[in-house]
């Protein structure tokens, strides 16, 4: 009998042997007569357990891991194809209280299948958010996407309802979606997944976004940090295109959508809607000032709706489910599901995606199982390297957009990164300037100017040089960063500085 | 931008023009892409894709078949990161300064791979075998610290396990 083996192709995994991993059990098996079929998953974003080894069995699939390329002699010898027991051996992937405990809508065929294979997606409730979108008229499919509740994931959070509604409101003979795929925020890799592990479902996302705003081209911009992203995303392109669901008539219904990858060029300041498609357009990554939005001016001067990956890998499942089965989940104006990502010195790191409403504290403590140095935690910085360094005091706050803004920091694109008690607050709060100063990208002068002068006032208060004044001046300097910079680099950067000197003063040496 | 990135693409009075290796690239690379909608940054990517690098001398011949300024191409390649415009060492090493790295030892280990390749970012090691980059998040957040050589993403990143990748790298295996 054939059984299936799983070891994924993942970046992440890849990047701790998972490759090797495969090619060990591959050839083990042919040597040992042993008839197996291995499938190169996705990840199932357990990452403290890659390379995660699962096979198929009739109670459900077992996963093995970390499992070492050295380990797989003796997990045959230990008869892991029939779920035999190894020090390695997990149970049952689906009882791993990681995994169990989590409620994957967006997620929900990650690791599970194999990416790029177009049956696998279809038997996992694949395109079924398109049929319905077809379906309907594009007005009920706009509509059903603001019932939903969903709102922006990239990190502004704005509903996807009224942006969709803004372009679809706006006559042009040609109109555009742009996927956000230049994932820069450090501590997140939910996009990064999602675009190696279930492709189909953001190309059905931007189907259904352009049948309901009546856009007929789509570009999804990926950065070029995420080689095998690239690579992995233009096969699904090519091959969801071969089966038509992509050009002039998709799924068979007469509507036209073509899409094309773009590759990013190691620019953060690409995240933010208006410089990518500046980039997009072939140009320097500099923001435009809005308005006019891009709904109404985007790509080309036309309309667009530029979305983050998992906002467009969302909506399928909402199409599919409808919109009251994803507004149930959540709390206050944040409904649905968040992909936190949890990042940095955690002993248990992986994609936890739960309704809103979870607290910080159980995140780190009930998933991440505390810092992986067994050290305390001292800081968490949520939301990307512009959002605030947050205290333990704040740790119960709920994981909810308002919620977090009430305790001065910001959830963004849901990356969590632990630090603990040997972090220097003051070295940080100087590389936020540092990483603001290396990636602005020059059109305001708080920003571009600024940045650089506040590492130079940071080393200054580090240094005990007039400290007290340095302080004030770093304050001021902040404050002019905040109201004076068009996006949000600028315009946030201050936020990691200020926290840590509000809550960590004694780091810089200042009384607290 | 940091300074190093704001190298100026200066092209020489005496100009030699691209030799004739660059100039077979790039004009694979212009047939390639000039009839895609915003050209420019797939066609710079397609001639470093070809060379490690995207020749100066070069600049003349991409502003004339997309119909911009010289300025304006330099204007372009100078912004972003990714693109260099002098050949790289054999292999190139981006190190993860990022905050998740940074919680995990990440500056240590940038200490140690300046140390032992003698250089500082943006620059090649002597051997011509490394050119070391920095990078702002790789993506690999929960397998902190992480690094890509050439293309390839390598997590769990310990002391021992760079050095032993920086020694195969300067010895050209």
């Amino acid at each position: 009998m054939t059984v299936t083996v799983y070891v994924p192709a993942d970046s992440a995994a890849v990047s701790v042997g998972a490759d090797a991993v495969a090619a060990r059990i591959a050839l083990l098996a042919q040597q040992r007569g042993k008839a197996i079929r291995l499938v190169r998953n996705g990840s199932r974003a357990l990452f403290w357990l890659e390379p995660l080894v699962e096979v198929a069995t009739p109670a459900g699939r077992i996963a093995y891991g970390p499992v070492d390329a050295t380990q797989v002699d003796s997990l045959f010898d230990a008869d892991f194809l029939g779920g035999g027991a190894h020090s390695l051996r997990l149970g049952l992937t689906d009882e791993i209280p990681f995994l169990k405990q989590q409620e994957r809508l967006t997620y929900c065929r990650i690791g599970l299948i194999d990416p790029l294979d177009l049956d696998d997606y279809a038997a996992h409730g694949g395109w079924q958010g398109l049929q319905r979108a077809l379906a309907l008229s594009p007005a009920q499919v706009v509509q059903e996407v603001h019932d939903s509740g969903l709102r922006g994931r990239g990190g502004a959070a704005f509903p996807a309802g009224i942006k969709w509604k803004t372009c679809a409101d706006t006559v042009a003979a040609q109109k555009y979606i742009v996927c956000n795929a230049d994932e820069g925020d450090s501590g997140t890799y939910a996009d990064r997944l999602l675009l190696e592990g279930d492709p189909y479902s953001l190309i059905e996302g931007m189907l259904i976004a352009g049948l309901a705003v009546g856009a007929t081209e789509g570009y999804i911009y990926i950065r070029s940090e995420y080689p095998r992203a690239f690579r992995v995303f233009n096969e699904a392109i090519a091959r969801a295109g071969s089966a038509g669901y992509l050009g002039d008539n998709v799924a068979g219904s007469g509507r036209r959508f073509g899409l094309q990858a773009r590759l990013g060029a190691g620019a953060y300041i690409c995240g933010e809607e208006t410089a990518l498609l500046e980039s997009l357009q072939g140009r320097r990554g500099q923001v435009r000032v809005k308005p006019p939005l891009p709904a109404h001016q985007g790509l080309y001067g036309q309309p667009t709706v530029v979305n983050n990956v998992v906002t467009l890998g969302s909506v399928p499942l909402i199409l599919a489910r409808g919109a009251a089965f994803y507004r149930d989940y959540g709390l206050g104006r944040s409904r649905g599901t968040i992909a936190l990502q949890l990042a940095g010195n955690v002993r248990c790191g992986g994609l936890v995606e739960k309704a809103f409403g979870l607290s910080l504290r159980e995140l780190l403590h009930d998933f991440a199982g505390g810092t992986a140095s067994g050290r305390p935690i001292r800081a968490v910085q949520v939301g990307g390297p512009l959002g605030a360094y947050l205290p333990q005091d704040v740790l119960d706050t709920a994981i909810d957009y308002e919620a977090i803004a009430a305790v001065g920091g910001m959830l963004g694109h849901g990356g969590v990164v632990v630090f603990d008690d040997t972090v220097d607050m003051a070295a940080q709060a100087r590389f936020a300037m540092e990483f603001c100063a290396a990636e602005s990208c020059g059109k305001c002068t708080p920003c571009r100017l600024g940045s650089t002068r506040g590492v130079e006032v940071i080393d200054r208060i580090r240094t005990g040089v007039d400290p007290v004044r340095n302080e004030a001046l770093l304050r001021d300097l902040c404050a002019t960063l905040l109201d004076g910079s068009l996006c949000a680099l600028g315009g946030m950067a201050p936020f990691p500085v200020l926290s840590a000197l509000d809550n960590y003063p004694e780091d810089f040496g200042l009384a607290r | 931008m940091s300074s190093a990135s704001l190298k100026p693409a200066a092209i020489p009075l005496q100009d030699p023009g691209p030799t004739p290796r660059e100039h077979a690239a790039v004009a694979a690379a212009i047939t390639a892409c000039r009839d895609l909608p915003g050209a420019l940054l797939p066609l710079l990517h397609a001639v470093q894709d070809a060379l490690g690098y995207v020749p100066s001398a070069s600049l003349p011949m991409i502003a004339h078949a997309l119909n911009l300024s010289r300025a304006e191409v330099h204007g372009v390649l100078s912004f972003y990161h990714h693109f260099r415009t002098s050949p790289p060492g054999r292999h190139v090493l981006k190190l993860c300064r990022a905050e998740s790295c940074q919680a995990m030892g990440s500056v240590a280990l940038e200490a140690l791979a300046k140390q032992r390749l003698g250089i500082d970012y943006h620059a090649t090691s002597a051997s011509g075998g490394t050119t070391l980059e920095p990078v702002y998040c790789l993506g690999n957040c929960a397998l902190s610290p992480a690094l890509l050589v050439d293309d390839e993403l390598m997590g769990r990143v310990t002391p021992q396990r760079l050095l032993a990748l920086l020694d195969a790298l300067e010895s050209g295996s």
